[in-house]
């Protein structure tokens, strides 16, 4: 399956089709979006194992964790917002408190719902997710690390959120590379500072690493895939190495990544941090370049931010 | 087939222990519980397939009480049927009991799906059936809703979505007491014409008596056999049916009952029974 240069939302599908075929559990719910998101072309293959409940995201949580209760493993797709604000309630009952083995796909996260506008654009979707008991959550950076976590997604037993970016951005990873659902991905080293991205940031991170190392900084770069459970053990490693944590998420800096990372750190080992994210205000429409310039999530952020820690690190001594 | 004298004796039986049972606890849900005693007897007694014994067998029918507050009710029938010792019953709402205000497939041996949440359980009841579709199985998903919990729109949601899907082995109830917690149901939000509005939905529609157990035990029968359409039992019924403190009453939705009331009103039920 070809990984790179390609829509997420296509190898995404791909990944479904072909777990699909040797798991005939699966079924997909859809509230609307089988064409923008490109659950279609399950349909196509798996007409039977696709259930459309129109435009009634509730209802689509609700079918989804009675198919559940019955032993089919249900996916459900829609946009970030309607994903989890929208069904808050019903994820946390029929679906967690029950129990129920539901997997939620929320596409076009943060600034990526760019022409939807602030309607449709969640920067708080992971906050409320991380809310629900035995959630996990997972946004993967590139084609490569979601065909890895896909299977592992997919066995694991509890409901899992899958915050999918449905264009392609940039690829990041060797396909060589592993991952293991969960687990923090070191991508590049330094003795400086420590950079925590998740999502479309690893790709922002990476370009304010060059600008650092220009200015002879050395920084260190580790993926979060997964807010919760959370990597606590990578986190507080960086911090003792580095001791200056900058955090970079395409969500707010309430509840997210950020909220997380500042958790572990206060609870084990308190480090001077920095958090890159929106700053607790809704989106609005336009492209993704200018909302990352106008929120304030763009490469020269994170090098201010990685600059104001070491400036904090160099004051503590 | 059971006959109406030991249908009404196990209804008897129903409301006696869900009265004993929250007056051990001093409160509850006893109106909501009681209008709906009649329908459980038949379904538990008469008209599903399961087996106390083998709780889990796959091919089992399923009954999920979206009015999840109506849960008292179902765990004095699942003990009636042999789920689990009658004694259970006074553990309800204590710490750490098995038996919570709201039903609890996690808790509960017997209990199908989690409830509590009002419109959730009927909306998984329709994925339910969906499943039983998909696979073409024989069995019936039941599911029971409250007049009240109409007023709930992914009710509507999950009921367009099973008359277009057709999930003709959906057979749902409504609970037609005609009262919710602040007052009667048309004097808060109107749902009535009930009727009309399933029938408009595509379901096939029955509005029977819902004290009358060879009633529900006819129209379950009719439901059974009726296909490309899912199936609502409208159940006319009264809250608090059987208990003379809380009988259409209002305020009999979660209210205080001591043992002195429960012990007048058992005594009422088992003289009219005998």
């Amino acid at each position: 399956m070809e990984l790179k240069n390609r829509n997420l939302r296509d190898i995404y599908v791909d990944l479904l089709i072909e777990y699909a075929k040797s798991n005939p559990e699966v079924v997909i719910v859809e509230a609307d979006l089988m064409k923008a998101l490109g659950t279609n072309r399950f349909a196509d293959v798996f007409p039977e194992r696709t259930i459309n409940v129109g435009v009634a995201e509730a209802n689509m949580i609700g079918v989804a964790a009675g198919l559940a209760n019955m032993g089919k493993l249900p996916f459900t797709h829609t946009f970030t917002p309607f994903a989890t604000r929208r069904v808050f309630d019903q994820v946390t009952l029929s679906v967690a408190y029950s129990k129920l083995n539901v997997k939620m796909v929320g596409t076009d996260p943060g600034v990526m719902a760019e022409l939807n506008g602030g309607t449709h654009m969640s920067l708080e979707d992971v906050g409320i997710m991380r809310n629900i008991p035995t959630m996990t959550i997972v946004e993967p950076v590139d084609g490569v690390q979601l065909a890895a976590l896909f299977p592992q997604i997919a066995k694991h037993q509890g409901p899992v959120y899958i915050r999918l970016l449905r264009k392609d951005f940039a690829p990041i990873f060797d396909e060589s590379q592993e991952f293991e659902l969960g687990k923090a991905t070191k991508i590049a080293d330094g003795c400086d500072v420590s950079i925590i991205a998740t999502g479309i940031m690893v790709k922002q991170a990476l370009d304010a690493r060059e600008v650092l190392e220009k200015q002879g900084i050395k920084a260190s770069l580790i993926n979060i895939h997964s807010v919760k459970p959370i990597d606590s053990k990578a986190i507080i490693e960086e911090a003792k190495k580095t001791k200056a944590i900058v955090t970079c998420e395409n969500h707010s800096i309430i509840n997210g990544l950020g909220s997380a990372v500042a958790e572990v750190l206060a609870e084990n080992c308190p480090t001077i941090m920095e958090r890159v994210g929106t700053k607790d205000h809704f989106g609005e429409v336009g492209k993704s370049d200018f909302l990352i310039e106008k929120f304030k999530l763009g490469v020269s952020d994170i090098v201010e931010s990685c600059q104001k820690a070491l400036f904090r690190k160099s004051q503590e001594v | 087939m059971k006959t109406r004298n030991e249908l009404e004796k196990i209804a008897t039986q129903i409301r006696k222990l869900t009265i004993e049972s929250i007056a051990h606890l001093g409160i509850g849900h006893v109106g909501g519980s009681l209008s709906i005693a009649d329908a459980l007897a038949v379904l538990y007694f008469d008209q599903m397939n399961i087996d106390p014994a083998n709780s889990q067998k796959q091919d089992r029918d399923r009954f999920v009480l979206s009015k999840g507050h109506g849960g008292p009710a179902v765990y004095s029938t699942l003990a009636l049927k042999g789920y689990f010792p009658l004694e259970l019953l006074y553990t309800l709402n204590q710490p750490n009991t098995n038996l919570p205000s709201h039903t609890d497939k996690n808790k509960t041996v017997g209990v199908d799906m989690t409830t509590g949440s009002l419109g959730q359980g009927f909306s998984a009841a329709c994925g339910m059936a969906t499943a039983v579709q998909i696979d073409k199985a024989p069995y019936y998903i039941f599911t029971m809703i409250g007049d009240g919990e109409s007023q709930e729109g992914q009710i509507w949601e999950a009921a367009m979505f099973a008359g277009s899907r057709k999930l003709d082995h959906l057979i749902a109830f409504t609970d037609n007491n005609r009262m919710q917690i602040d007052g009667e149901t048309e004097n808060i939000n109107g749902i009535h014409p009930l009727d009309k509005k399933w029938e408009a939905f595509n379901w096939h529609v029955q509005s029977i008596d819902g004290h009358d157990v060879l009633a529900i035990q006819e129209a379950i029968i009719k439901a059974k056999n009726v296909q490309g359409k899912p199936s609502m039992i409208i159940l006319n019924t009264i809250k608090g049916k059987g208990a003379e403190f809380c009988e259409g009453l209002v305020n009999s939705h979660n209210m205080p009952v001591t043992k002195e009331m429960a012990d007048k009103a058992i005594e009422r039920l088992e003289s009219s029974w005998n």
